[in-house]
């Protein structure tokens, strides 16, 4: 629900990032999410459009690339990719447990044409 | 005409966490130890608070801040009530508070008088959880009634925390929660959390919640 104010950050990054590389036009913009990261790509694309017109950003076209949310086990310290919800260690039972990946949420590259 | 790829790697949220930073400065300059109270809608923040508050308001100064997403003045009024400034935020329909808006509330108030800042978030076990606001503590009010299987499905609030509020125990009874579940569950990934058992209308387990907030403020003045 709060994809706008998260597009609106991807914009300002994106362009300072633009004019700082002197670019004409931005044309790709690879954003990184981990699945723990509660974001939906189709409405950040959705406010993109809007908000991106009249800006080097305008027509970008948005990647996003998920990373799975990946928990070790403190007891067994097996490590394994999170279904969905909170499941318990597949190998010895235990719900001692450490996220490891999966919280990523940054703006990896741009690609632009001087 | 060939494109070129820019590095960037920057974090998206990095101007929002930025600024929750130079909120926790002003708030560990004040000496003000700060809570940021998350739940689902109906779990019993607003009672929380107006308890601590009672149990509170003759040894230290305390002040709130709601954040809403309408012009509803319900819960602001109640901690007015009790001799304590509220300020409240809308967030114009926003679903949880940010950095921007927690400074707003901050400057609003006078830091100079206040020993406990408590900071009532949007109603939303979501969003909330993605935006530091700069307090010391994120603290979860969650309630028999909601169900003992919440902290499986909601995963990223109850692993941000460092508190857990169960209230409405006086339920327990009535409803069909495993209490050994839900506290695996808010466990499994967060294994240093704070749990306590509360009745906001039987003052039941309020009493442990108050010796630790009591404690927190104790080592925020004594920090300096």
């Amino acid at each position: 629900m709060h994809e706008l104010a998260v597009t609106e950050s991807i914009l300002k990054i994106a362009e300072k990032h633009a004019v700082q590389s002197q670019a004409k036009k931005v044309t790709d913009v690879h954003i990184v999410i981990g699945r723990l990261s509660s974001i939906v790509n189709d409405s950040i694309q959705f406010y993109w459009d809007i908000i991106s017109k009249n800006t080097l950003c305008e027509n970008a076209k948005l990647h996003f690339e998920r990373v799975p949310a990946k928990v070790l086990c403190l007891n067994c310290s097996f490590e394994f990719e999170l279904p969905g919800e909170l499941t318990p260690c597949p190998k010895c039972q235990s719900m001692r447990l450490k996220v490891i990946k999966g919280e990523e949420f940054w703006l990896d590259s741009i690609e632009i044409e001087r | 005409m060939s494109t070129q790829k820019v590095q960037i790697v920057e974090k998206i949220l990095d101007a929002n966490d930025q600024l929750a930073n130079q909120i926790l400065k002003k708030l560990n300059d004040a000496e003000i130890f700060a809570i940021n109270i998350m739940a689902s809608p109906g779990s019993g923040k607003t009672s929380v608070i107006l308890k601590t508050i009672e149990k509170l308001k003759g040894e230290m100064n305390i002040a709130v801040i709601e954040g809403d997403t309408a012009a509803v003045t319900i819960d602001a009024d109640k901690v007015t009530a009790l001799g304590m400034p509220a300020v409240q935020i809308n967030t114009g329909g926003q679903c949880h508070l940010d950095a921007v808006l927690m400074e707003q509330g901050v400057d609003a108030l006078d830091l100079s008088d206040i020993d406990l800042l408590i900071v009532e978030n949007v109603g939303n076990l979501i969003c909330p959880a993605s935006f530091k606001i700069g307090t010391h503590s994120n603290v979860v009010v969650a309630s028999v009634p909601e169900g003992d299987d919440k902290p499986y499905k909601y995963t990223n609030i109850y692993r941000g925390i460092d508190v857990l509020l169960l209230n409405k125990t006086d339920l327990l009874p009535y409803i069909d929660f495993r209490l050994d579940y839900f506290k695996d569950g808010i466990h499994a990934l967060n294994q240093n959390l704070k749990f306590f058992e509360v009745s906001c209308k039987t003052g039941e387990g309020i009493e442990d919640w108050i010796d630790w907030l009591r404690e927190k403020v104790k080592a925020q003045k004594n920090h300096r």
